[in-house]
């Protein structure tokens, strides 16, 4: 497997504040890619500098091959990167017809494709004219990775996706993420354990800036020594 | 009662949303006024003037307002946008001189709609000069955005004493659009139909661009979450820009439409004018055109009514109708972000 996304080194300041202190990950093409971590470690910090939502101060980004540590992030995402924000990023005062018609690149939908979406989240067709404010938090959360599923992405970057969800629905979740994972690469930021081990091909830990672990999500799940040396920083009771 | 478990305030604001809400509040302070008032032919008189008004002030506000709500600026100098667009407008009214006073009403429209578009297209043009080289350097720094806008705002007031100098500049009315029609009883400024009508088209363009094209849908998206819309891959700098323009543009087509109404102008006019913008933007909520629009028009009949039955509160009228609306919606009427 070759790596779709490469990090080598990453060190990325918030205002005067350094968060990353040197990330590296080699996130291979296909499956779903987990980060691991406690509150605050840097997760979303990740994801928004590889989204270029923060500038990385040090280190390369590649994606493909190509460096896009130094360009805009329209050009990222046009590259076929799509991200899912720890917020949702979802359009309250738009509708969630219009929340997706934004996500294509021309504002025309693939019918087809549509008619998947809304076979994973029925909440999406059944509330396809109403504003997107009135969505409750788990439907948000269906909108914002259905908008990143419109059209065929290579990477999809997911900041806590299960957060604030009932179990069932994150039961459908998981359906829901191994189909997008067919076609797709995802690169998933989790703190509930359950559902990363349920998904998740590789894992990284990352501790105060820095990735503290890699590995296969079979060793992390089957290994006890290993899970409470490093998932004691994060996750005690999912 | 039956339904005792919803209480009543619930209840009559279901009701009242049934009706219009708050665009009704401008239905509301017309009935107030016309009971205050007495006189029927005079209420007429100064509600059509109080609309007037508020449409050539919805066009200096919406653009401010969009500018806020989707770029995050705070652009004091905005008003030199509508000084200029007076400026340009009165020059090319002069210049255009028999066309506009002669006997002919086509050659008197024509005068003005090109007077109207030379203050639009210089908005246009120098709202993207001023985009460039005093907004661009200082996106996400408010304090810096009111020091170098206010500063701006000040160089552009010396350059129109610079070109026009200091005595005030008459304006001349196209002949077709002076005097008045008298209807029912009561006598109307043909000036203020016009301004009337041209703000209503105005609105209606505007609506129909946001609402109904993808351009629309990328502005509505900006004014809640630009980085999302950028994470979707849309250049939100080419957004802010195409924004910035138009804003600046409908500050001038307003500043020339106020000219006109004004019949004499002064370097003054954008600053005097921009306390009621600012006003509307606030109340109408940040980033709505919806809003601007109710604003303009609540503060266009306040000042007119106000300043009919108590001359001297006209002014601080407005600013009591700003602090007490504010108290009930603290985002405004109708602000774009539901929150
Ligand atoms: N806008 C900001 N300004 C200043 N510091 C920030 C900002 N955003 C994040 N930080 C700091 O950066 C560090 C990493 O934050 P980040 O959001 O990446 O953590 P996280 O791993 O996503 O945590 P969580 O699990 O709580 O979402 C934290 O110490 C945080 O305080
Ligand atoms: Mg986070």
């Amino acid at each position: 497997m070759s790596a779709i996304l490469r990090l080598e080194g990453v060190h990325t300041n918030i205002a005067q504040y350094q968060v990353l202190h040197g990330v590296s990950l080699d996130i291979p093409e296909g499956g779903v890619h987990v980060i691991l971590g406690r509150n605050g470690a840097g997760k979303t910090t990740t994801l928004r500098t590889i989204m270029g939502l923060w500038k990385s101060r040090l280190g390369t980004i590649q994606f493909r091959g190509q460096d896009i540590a130094q360009l805009g992030t329209p050009d990222i995402a046009r590259l076929g990167i799509a991200f899912v924000p720890e917020n949702m990023g979802i359009f309250g005062g738009l509708t969630v017809e219009e929340n997706m018609r934004l996500a294509t690149h021309d504002g025309s939908f693939d019918t087809e494709r549509l008619e998947r979406i809304h076979a994973i989240f029925p909440a999406i067709k059944q509330f396809w004219q109403k504003p997107a404010h009135a969505l409750s938090g788990g439907q948000k959360q269906m909108l914002a990775v259905s908008r990143a599923i419109i059209e065929k992405r290579d990477l999809i970057l997911i900041d806590e996706p299960t957060k604030g969800l009932a179990p069932s629905i994150i039961r459908n979740m998981i359906a829901a993420f191994r189909e997008i994972a067919e076609e797709t690469t995802i690169l998933l930021v989790e703190q509930n354990f359950h559902f990363a081990k349920a998904l998740g091909q590789t894992v990284a830990v990352i501790d105060d800036g820095r990735i503290v672990h890699r590995g296969s999500m079979t060793e992390l799940a089957e290994d006890a020594a290993l899970q409470s040396r490093f998932l004691s920083l994060s996750l005690e009771a999912h | 009662m039956s339904d005792t478990s919803i209480p009543f305030r619930t209840r009559m604001s279901a009701g009242i949303d049934r009706f219009g809400g708050v665009m009704l509040l401008p239905v509301v302070l017309a009935f107030i006024a016309f009971v205050l008032i007495g006189q029927p032919s005079t209420w007429a008189t100064l509600t059509i003037a109080g609309l007037a008004m508020g449409m050539m002030i919805f066009l200096m506000a919406s653009g401010l307002s969009l500018i806020f709500g989707l770029m995050d600026v705070l652009n004091f100098g905005h008003s030199a946008f509508a000084t200029a667009g007076a400026f340009v407008g009165a020059t090319v009214l002069a210049w255009l001189g028999f066309w506009v006073t002669g006997g002919n009403p086509a050659l008197n429209l024509a005068g003005l709609l090109l007077a109207i578009a030379a203050a639009t297209i210089f908005g246009a043009l120098a709202g993207w000069f001023f985009e460039r080289v005093v907004i661009k350097p200082v996106y996400q720094d408010h304090l810096r955005q009111i020091l170098i806008t206010v500063g701006a705002l000040i160089v552009a007031e010396e350059l129109v004493l610079l070109i026009w100098g200091g005595a005030p500049i008459p304006v001349p009315r196209p002949a077709v659009l002076t005097g008045s029609i008298v209807f029912a009883g009561v006598s109307v400024e043909i000036y203020r139909i016009f301004a009337f009508l041209l703000g209503l088209v105005v609105y209606v363009a505007m609506y129909l661009v946001l609402n109904r094209t993808r351009l629309g849908l990328l502005i509505r998206a900006g004014v809640e979450n630009r980085e999302m819309v950028e994470a979707l891959g849309f250049r939100i700098d080419r957004l802010f820009i195409l924004v910035f323009m138009a804003g600046s543009a409908l500050a001038a087509m307003g500043g020339a439409m106020w000219a006109g109404y004004q019949g004499l102008i002064t370097a003054a006019l954008g600053s005097e004018m921009m306390i009621l913008v600012f006003i509307v933007v606030i109340i109408g909520g940040l980033g709505s055109i919806q809003g601007s629009l109710l604003g303009a028009l609540l503060v266009g009949l306040m000042a007119n009514y106000v300043a009919f039955l108590v001359p001297k509160m006209a002014l601080a009228s407005n600013m009591l109708l700003m602090m007490a609306i504010l108290l009930w919606r603290p985002y405004g009427l109708l602000p774009a972000v539901k929150r």
